[in-house]
């Protein structure tokens, strides 16, 4: 059956704790990921996804395209927090992403394209613009 | 005991003769747009007299990863082989109303759009073939752009050594400085490949990280 993403009518803002996927695998973690998104979301995790995880998050995205009717792609940005704590804070950052395997301090934001014209970003600041 | 090492010697010999020499496989990475194709043309251009690819003012002119074989480059009085790899942008989205502002048809920028996607799925499939990576950004971009962190962080997770280019120095717009500041681990050359400018500074980059693999 032929899923399909509506036009923009509303949308909601999803956060998701890194708890609720840190003990999925890969493929579950994207489809999770996904799915939120695909529902006309604006996904706020706590944490990222490891490198591969997002090119294959849009390796998938692209497939979509052109399947589901109006999706266009995903608008994505990682806030990543551990800059400034200092040596120790960096230190303790690392040590808690290496037994996590996540990036603790980061925050990822994603959003369909129907939804999120850009994210635009600079060390200080993040900005959503928002399709009409 | 006196006939195997003469064949050994002799293997060895005719081994080198006929072999061709070892390629570096030297892929081109970055979002649509940035100048991957121009910076690959210029090279082959200057080097085998023939060119990769086209290219266009409208995204998404690479749909297909291209490639250029046995490109030896001589700088300096150092040669090196090289493989080109010219890849699609990669987005992460697409739509095919964007080619419509080009004046394209409907359904040209549908198959357009599609075959994108497509050349999307490719270029990340070729992260993992790749020896050397050259990311291509438009100097005159914002580089905090999550297609390239990506880009660069799936490359950093393989250990393949990449160099960033800084593209488009001849616009007004351009700012080097800000894509240093976003990539601070690693090397970064800005240059023009329309007109060809500071390719000195490229070439001897890429010697120093082809000498590391």
């Amino acid at each position: 059956m032929k899923k399909s993403v509506g036009k923009l009518k509303g949308f909601t803002i999803n956060f998701l704790p890194y708890s609720e996927i840190r003990d999925l695998d890969s493929t579950k973690r994207i489809r999770k990921v996904l799915d939120i998104i695909l529902d006309n979301s604006i996904l706020i995790l706590q944490g990222r996804l490891k490198p591969e995880e997002e090119t294959r998050l849009i390796e998938d995205t692209m497939s979509m395209i052109g399947h589901l009717k109006n999706f266009k792609g995903v608008e994505l940005a990682v806030i990543s927090g551990n800059g400034s704590n200092g040596f120790f804070g960096k230190m303790r950052m690392r040590f808690a992403n290496a037994i996590s395997g996540s990036d603790f301090g980061a925050i990822t934001i994603i959003g369909p394209a129907t939804i999120v014209r850009e994210i635009k970003r600079n060390p200080k600041k993040i900005e959503l613009f928002l399709n009409k | 005991m006196a006939i195997k090492i003469m064949k050994n010697f002799f293997m060895r010999v005719f081994s080198n003769i006929f072999k061709k020499k070892r390629e570096i496989k030297l892929g081109f990475y970055g979002p649509p747009n940035a100048g991957k194709t121009s910076l690959a043309n210029r090279i082959c251009k200057d080097f085998t007299g023939e060119e990769i690819g086209s290219v266009s003012k409208i995204p998404h002119e690479t749909r297909n990863v291209q490639f250029k074989e046995q490109v030896e480059i001589d700088y300096n009085g150092k040669k090196m082989m090289f493989k080109m790899i010219d890849t699609p942008g990669i987005a992460t989205k697409i739509d095919y109303e964007d080619f419509l502002k080009y004046k394209m048809k409907k359904g040209e920028s549908k198959k357009r759009a599609k075959e994108a996607t497509q050349g999307v799925i490719e270029s990340i499939k070729w992260l993992d073939d790749m020896d050397v990576v050259v990311v291509v950004l438009d100097s005159t971009e914002n580089p905090y752009n999550q297609v390239n962190i990506t880009i660069i962080g799936n490359l950093a997770a393989r250990k393949t050594p990449v160099l960033i280019v800084a593209n488009k120095i001849d616009m007004k717009k351009s700012d080097i400085k800000r894509i240093e500041a976003a990539f601070p681990e690693y090397d970064v050359v800005g240059l023009s490949a329309k007109y060809g400018t500071n390719l000195e500074e490229f070439y001897e980059s890429i010697f120093k990280l082809a000498k590391k693999i």
